[in-house]
């Protein structure tokens, strides 16, 4: 304790004392987040030797793998794919959302809390239940489905080529509306009431008060909807994992990229290559959810 | 709060003037295009109940959303229960053995995490904010695969491990911990129990905690709601049927019916009714602890 005299002079001394509590979490982060990002880095540099179909361990190749991976049309399919289902689930999802928020905090429902957690309760099912359930109900032989084209004379099959993709924008639209109405709904509660009544002093309608004052409250909440939605997309896999033995030979092992990895590195055996597309779409996601963010406090979202 | 109309009666009641918080009146058509998003939510839910209590003959002969013949949700629990000898059961334990390990230690690494961070000025605390809130945006599942690799290397696939130690880090429970601690907890209460002459973390245990109860609940919920549902790590890093978690369990019993080849068994009403059976304790926990869902998502949208 004879540093305390010393300590009354200095205005900012060294206090250490949260790491007692920040310690344990950095230390299992560091396990499970930085050096699997390290190796998976150093991984990617490497290429698996085969000879006649024997491994004959690794050889350092640099960048090639990155080189391949640009030039192969099966991870393009996966990125085209799921960019095209950002491009349009997700604003649809979202739209949804901010508009059963809206209603929800218009105080004009019956059995509002009803509606409220009803609509939420997807998000509590696991996402193998969901499609498994979905994946039943697509059924064209005895799901209801079935019935459906039994009704109206058609043969519409949601997991056909044609239509998988909307087959798993419905289910991911299903187990996320409710969990995005929540949090816009939250951030509309934070309103404060003296607002609305300015408002209202100043003659706004209901469409001049969701205009001037609701939209601009559910700002910051839609960016971190954005951006989750951005990292959910980009990283989709359980739906079609669940559905693929469902829908005969829809969906290929190419059909996201994170599907093309799990591929990569199970049934090719080729982690190495695999890593690298790991690293190329964690990458990319963490840029698009950067620029989503720049351009929010830009204002481009309204 | 009660006047509310300050213009003229005639324009009044053509623009009304209201706002949210007054006092609105009820509107049926709105009511009625949520009531649908209602039936779209709880349609599926329905379905699976109805057709847990279906027999595999019932199941491919009568309208999905109408109950079969016979009532047979208790002989499918029985066929469920004595699936492969049990397996389900065990299933279900470990899935309860990786919740209640890894999402309970990630919970207490978030809390403590997020509670040092907030309360606390230390060197090297900007490197873990930058650090840990980068990490939120990288996928996950980027990581799963190297981590497996590491995982087989020490020898931990294919055992507990390999699934609890990935699920004890949360970055968005640490997120939540820290903007929640830094309002719940007054720095003067610390600093009072610090001239008392309490260690850190006998203050943190009998001054903070209680303060932190309701974040620490919504944490903990979110980290069982993940745990129990995980599929892609299960997947990847466990191969024998022994270890495996509800999850990856029910989609083996669907390869079962569905596979490449086209099928070998029928075991719809297996895997509806182990479906069922998987989602009744989450189901069971949402409703009771709704409450804190709520809290937590506005901690999480109020602050950017």
């Amino acid at each position: 304790m004879s540093t305390i005299t010393i300590q009354a002079f200095r205005p900012q001394r060294r206090d250490w004392r949260g790491w007692i509590f920040v310690g344990p979490f950095s230390l299992v982060f560091v396990i499970v987040f930085i050096v699997p990002l390290l190796y998976a880095i150093y991984l990617s540099c490497f290429q698996p030797m085969m000879a006649f179909g024997v491994s004959q361990g690794e050889q350092f190749v640099a960048f090639a793998n990155y080189a391949k991976l640009f030039a192969d049309p099966n991870f393009w399919s996966g990125v085209i794919g799921v960019t095209g289902f950002l491009l349009i689930q997700v604003p649809i999802m979202l739209l949804i959302s901010m508009f059963l928020a809206l209603a929800l905090d218009s105080g004009r429902l019956r059995g509002a809390s009803f509606f409220r957690v009803s609509v939420f309760l997807p998000y509590a099912i696991p996402a193998v239940v969901a499609s498994l359930m979905w994946g039943f109900l697509y059924g064209t032989r005895y799901g209801v489905m079935a019935s459906v084209n039994n009704m109206l004379g058609t043969s519409i099959d949601p997991l056909s080529s044609g239509l998988v993709w909307v087959g798993i924008g419905n289910i991911v639209t299903w187990e996320f509306i409710g969990y995005n109405m929540l949090i816009f709904y939250s951030s509309l509660k934070t309103v404060s009431a003296s607002l609305y009544e300015a408002a209202a002093i100043d003659g706004a309608g209901e469409w001049d008060t969701i205009r001037a004052i609701k939209l601009p409250a559910i700002r910051g909440s839609m960016m971190i909807a954005v951006i989750f939605s951005i990292i959910g997309t980009f990283q989709l896999f359980n739906e079609p994992n669940v559905l693929q033995a469902m829908s005969g030979n829809v969906i290929t092992t190419y059909f996201t990229p994170n599907f093309y990895a799990f591929h990569l590195a199970f049934s090719a055996h080729n982690p190495s290559y695999s890593a690298s597309l790991a690293i190329v779409m964690g990458l990319f996601t963490v840029v698009v959810a950067y620029v989503v963010q720049l351009w929010g406090a830009k204002g481009g979202v309204k | 709060m009660t006047s509310t109309s300050t213009g003229k009666p005639g324009t009044a009641s053509r623009r009304r003037v209201s706002y949210s918080h007054a006092k609105p009146r009820r509107s049926t058509g709105l009511t009625i295009v949520t009531a649908l998003f209602v039936i779209y939510a709880l349609a599926p839910l329905v379905w699976l109940f109805i057709n847990a209590t279906k027999t595999q003959h019932d199941y491919v002969s009568t309208f999905g959303f109408a109950f079969g013949n016979s009532f047979a949700l208790f002989d499918n629990i029985a066929q469920t229960f004595a699936y492969r000898d049990g397996i389900f059961v065990r299933w279900f334990f470990n899935t309860l053995l990786y919740v209640v390990v890894g999402a309970g230690g990630a919970t207490l690494l978030a809390v403590l995490g997020g509670y040092g961070l907030a309360k606390y000025r230390f060197p090297g605390r900007r490197g873990v904010i930058a650090v840990v809130m980068g990490a939120i945006a990288v996928p996950s599942t980027a990581l799963t695969v190297p981590l497996f690799l590491m995982f087989s290397r020490i020898g931990i696939v294919n055992t507990p491990w390999a699934v609890i130690i990935p699920s004890l880090i949360t970055p968005f429970g640490f997120y939540l911990m820290w903007v929640f601690s830094q309002e719940a907890v007054p720095d003067e209460l610390i600093e009072a129990a610090r001239v008392d002459g309490s260690s850190e973390l006998g203050t943190f245990f009998r001054i903070s905690l209680p303060l932190l109860a309701p974040g620490i609940v919504t944490v903990a919920l979110f980290a069982i709601v993940a745990t129990w549902n995980n599929y892609f790590l299960p997947l990847i890093m466990l191969t024998s049927e022994g270890w495996k978690p509800l999850t990856t369990g029910l989609n083996d019993i669907k390869l079962q019916t569905y596979s490449a080849a086209g099928g070998t068994e029928p075991l719809q009403n297996v895997i509806l009714t182990g479906s069922l059976l998987t989602i009744i304790p989450l189901v069971i926990a949402f409703l009771f602890l709704q409450r804190y869902w709520q809290s937590g998502l506005a901690a999480g949208s109020v602050k950017e």
